[in-house]
Order: structure tokens, then sequence, then C-alpha cells
């Protein structure tokens, strides 16, 4: 076994990309390891964890640029490593495309484009308030992509946007669509006068796709951030985004995604949301709709349930879901009853808490990395027992490696080691497209569903659903159809793919 | 009550920092976005961003 490196002092490559072409390099003949990234601790770490020796690691700083491959001969690592710096300069070139300059700093890049008013940020966490505090400072409006922002950050710079009326999304916001620009992972909607507010990405996706699909549009998707309706953050951006889409002629009404916010920031949101003249459609995961409803709102059941709502409320498209019940029904009863543990394998977050919190009430346990109420803590998030929910967008899966959504490797390999398990009987899986996300999925999907499904006389059977439009960047019916081939359950939302999955267990 | 300085009536133009993949698909639909060639400050060097920090302040 050899070993190849290059060092590049002062080069600075996002991780993402990083990661992208590392993986690459893992699938070439004869190459045994592959790290590619900054020289920060992890990534050092990482080295001596695969044993590739690099003679002046104690030189390396997070802005060198490492490129390490080991195979099985000096040859073959040596090609891997100049392939990965060909891949790079790719990359550069593609970032340099404004001309033959890209400038430093926020402030250069506006000198070339004046009228700039949003700043979108995905830099590593520990950088990113610093960058974000520059852009309000500017007055421009920030989408901060970013996690690993603090708690207390976050209030800062949300307190600044709103003495200044600005909008802070995020930290940690994946989704949102301004003005019909769809920014990192968003999907192609359609516009119309539903003005959606959410602090959860994927559940923002998956609205907008449905409203899209019921035959609706939006006005904005103003994504918040997953901790804006915490105690300490107390709705600053929720509230400030929701009294714009209420001044805003082309918005009809205002519909509400979120994790049940803490109770002294619910009274509050209330009181505010009543002071606007439009109709307000909530949908708080897992949260009592009572609640909503007495306090005058509409509430929401799930997610596809608040695409209908608010697309009855706002008079258009058709208003029952997309798949109806009796044709689930026709689906389980030739499914035939589980035998079976349930395991789902989600790279959306929120996806994989409403499945968690429907399927509670007809299966128990279940384990989670991420449990919801009344479901369980897995204690390895890499295996699996009984009937295990997980998201493989979370921390722990996300170290040193892209978010699944455009990176497959990790939740293949979890498909396949799920398929080789002779005590599952469903496995449940979400397709997210739209900008930002990887180009075919399907495919991806489907190669580890072939392997799969060779590991065992009886395969467990496999369910997909797809959150996503017909203009997205991908070929949507395309993607739909190769799953279909590979004898897969495919669903146009993920709260019929639940459902799916509850009448097949009612079927024993 | 705001209007965010009248954002739903303009037109958006970006300046993006970070995974190059957001920029493309600006760049695809043809909003104007331009790219920051951004580095870690201090070359990552810990102590010297605290110090520069300091400075600014």
């Amino acid at each position: 076994m050899a070993t190849a490196y290059k060092i590049q002092k002062d080069t600075y490559h996002d991780s993402v990309t990083l990661m992208l072409i590392a993986n690459d390099l893992k699938q070439l003949d004869r190459i045994e390891e592959a790290m590619v990234g900054m020289g920060t601790d992890y990534n050092l770490d990482s080295l001596k964890r695969l044993k590739i020796n690099l003679p002046e690691l104690n030189k390396l700083t997070p802005s060198d640029l490492i490129i390490a491959v080991k195979g099985e001969t000096e040859d073959v690592a040596e090609q891997a490593v100049e392939m990965a710096e060909n891949k790079l300069t790719e990359q550069t070139q593609i970032s340099s495309n404004q001309g033959d300059y890209a400038p430093p700093t926020q402030r250069g890049a506006a000198s070339i484009l004046p009228g700039a008013n949003l700043v979108l940020i995905s830099i590593p966490g520990e950088y990113a308030a610093d960058e974000a505090d520059k852009a309000l400072e500017a007055n421009r409006h920030v989408m901060l992509f970013s996690d690993n922002v603090s708690l207390e950050e976050e209030l800062r710079l949300k307190n600044k946007a709103v003495e200044r009326e600005l909008l802070m999304m995020g930290p940690d916001c994946g989704t949102s669509i301004i003005n019909g620009v769809p920014l990192a992972f968003a999907n192609a909607i359609r516009r119309g006068p539903i003005g959606l507010v959410a602090a959860s990405g994927t559940g923002l996706q998956e609205c907008s796709s449905l409203i899209h699909q019921l035959g609706g549009g939006i006005s904005q998707a103003i994504g918040v951030g997953g901790r804006d309706l915490s105690e300490k953050i107390a709705g600053k951006m929720t509230i400030q985004a929701a009294q714009a889409l209420g001044k805003d002629p082309q918005t009809e009404l205002i519909t509400l995604i979120s994790k049940p916010p803490d109770e002294a920031v619910l009274d509050r949101l209330f009181k505010e949301l009543k002071k606007l003249d439009k109709p307000v459609v909530i949908y708080f995961i897992g949260a009592d709709p009572e609640l909503i409803e007495k306090n005058g709102f509409t509430a929401a059941t799930d997610l596809e349930d608040a695409a209908i709502k608010s697309c009855q409320k706002a008079g258009i498209g058709k208003l029952t879901p997309l798949i109806a019940q009796k044709t689930l029904e026709e689906y389980a009863r030739k499914a035939g009853p589980i035998k079976g543990y349930l395991r789902g394998l989600y790279s959306g977050g929120t996806l994989c808490d409403e499945a968690q919190r429907i399927l509670i009430k007809d299966l128990q346990p279940i384990f989670s990395n991420t449990p919801v109420e009344g479901c369980q803590q897995l204690e390895d998030p890499y295996l699996s027992q009984a009937h295990t929910i997980i998201d493989l967008g979370e921390d722990e899966f996300t170290r040193g490696r892209a978010h699944p959504m455009i990176d497959p490797t990790l939740r293949k390999e979890r498909l396949i080691q799920e398929m080789s398990d002779p005590e599952v009987g469903l496995i449940l899986l979400d397709l997210v497209l739209g900008y930002g996300a990887h180009p075919d999925m399907a495919s991806e999907l489907q190669e580890a569903i072939i392997e799969g499904r060779k590991q065992l006389p009886k395969p467990p059977a496999v369910a997909v659903s797809i959150c996503g439009t017909e203009e997205d960047p991908q070929d949507y019916q395309q993607q739909r159809k190769i799953l279909e081939k590979s004898d897969v359950y495919v669903f146009p939302s993920h709260v019929s793919m639940v459902k799916f999955t509850q009448l097949c267990l009612n079927e024993d | 009550m705001s209007d965010l300085n009248g954002l739903f009536e303009q037109k958006i133009q970006v300046i993006n920092l970070g995974l190059p993949a957001f920029y493309k698909d600006l760049q695809h639909q043809e909003i104007p976005v331009v790219q920051v060639d951004w580095n870690p400050p201090a070359r990552g060097n810990k102590k010297l961003q605290s110090l520069l920090g300091k400075l600014k302040k």
C-alpha cells in the first residue's frame, strides 16, 4: 500500500465540495482511503485514524488544503491526487465566472453588485455570525444556512435585524423562496397568494411542493431557523416575517409551520398573529390542534393537510389528499401485512419527526436518533433496533461528510445493511428534489435497492415519498419512474406514505 | 409593522459566501449573484483571530 499527498498552503475550499471529491476518489479502483479537506483538528485526526502519515502534519493550519490518498501502488495514489486537483481547479473556475475576479469580502462583492439586497451564508459556523453581522450592518437581508451558531449570537443578530427591519433567516436555515427566487435547498414553486413562514427546512419544502401539486402557489416562503420559537429567541423572525406578509398585497393568507413553540412564546405569537387582517393556517408538528382553533386560527394535522387547508383558504386547487384513502387501502392490500420491523432512513428531519409522531400510535416501541415524545433514544445511531426511524441529516452522521440530500453514500450503505436484516419488513425513505439537492438521487437509491435485494431470499419492501415539483431541476417524473421500475412503493407526499404504512400494519 | 424595507417589491440580488453550488443554482436561473472568495480570517489561526477581534472593538 502506498500513500500520495499534496498540500496547498492558504487555499480555502468549502467542506462540502471537498467531501464530495474525497467520495469520488474512494470509489476509484485500487484506492483504499482518501481524505480531501482543510487542515482542521478534525481532519488531522481523521488522517491519523486512517493511518495516513504525512511528514508535515504539525505545520498545517486550517487554511491549508490537504489531499491525501492511500492506494495499491504509488502510481495509483498519485493519479488520484491529480484527479482531485483537477476537480478543484474546475470548481474554482466556476466560482470565478463573474469575470476573472472573485472578491475576498462582502464589501468587494457589493462593489461588483451594488444592488445586492441579500447575503446567503454557508461558511463554517464559527465564522458565520461575523459575516451575518456585516451583512445586516450594510442593510442587507441574510439567509444563514450555516449551523453551529450559538443561541446568544442568533439573538444578537435577530435583534439587529428587527431594529433594521431586515430578514435574518437562520442560523441553520436550509430553505427560503423570496420573490420567487429559491435559496439553498428549495423547490420550484408556482407563485400565488399563500405566504409561508417555517422554522423547519424540509417542512417548508414538503408543504410548498404540495401546495404546487394541489394547484396553488406561494407569495413567499420564509425560513426562520429551527430555534426561532424557542424561549430565548421568542419568535422574533417568525413575527417579523408574518407581519411583513400581513402588509404584502400579494399575500392573501399566512401559513405557519414549526415544532410546538415554547409556551411563553406562544401567547405573544398568537397575539401578534391576531393583529394581522389575514387568515392564518398553523401546523405545529405534534401539537394539540384545539389550542390553535380556539384562538381563531385554522389548525392543520400534518404537512399535506397544511397544504390542503392553505389552498382551500385561498380558494384555489383541489381539496383532497393527492392519494385518496381508497387508493391507499388498495396499495396496502396489495403489499399485504407487514411482517417484521419498520426502518425509516430519512434525509429530512421534519419528515423523520412526522413519521414518528404518526406511527407511534400503532407501533411501539419506536427508536430514533431524534426521538419525539413517546419514542425512545437509539443507543447506537449506526445500529437499528426493533422499529427504528432515523434522521441521517443529524450531526452524528454529517460530521466529516456532506448532508444526505447531497451525498447518498451513507444512506445507501445503511439501506443495504437494513435490507440484509431478516427481521425487517418495510423500509421508508424520503427523496427530496429541488435546488441544492442531488441531481439524480433516485438512481442512487435504486442502485442500493438492487444490491440490498441480493442479500436475502425474501427481502423487505421499500417505500419512498418524493418531495418536489415537476418544475424542479431534476425530472420529477423520471425520478418517480426509476423508483417504480425498482418495485418500490412511491408516494407524492410523505403523509400518504406514512398512512400506507399504518394500513399495512392494520392488515395484520 | 415592518415591510422589510420594501423587500417584496425588489429584484433579488445575492452575495454568496460559501457553497459554490448555491451560487451556480442562482446563476443558472439568471439571478444577479456574486461569489465571494471567502477564506477563514487570520489563516484560521484562533489566537490571531481573537486579537483581530479585540482590535475591531
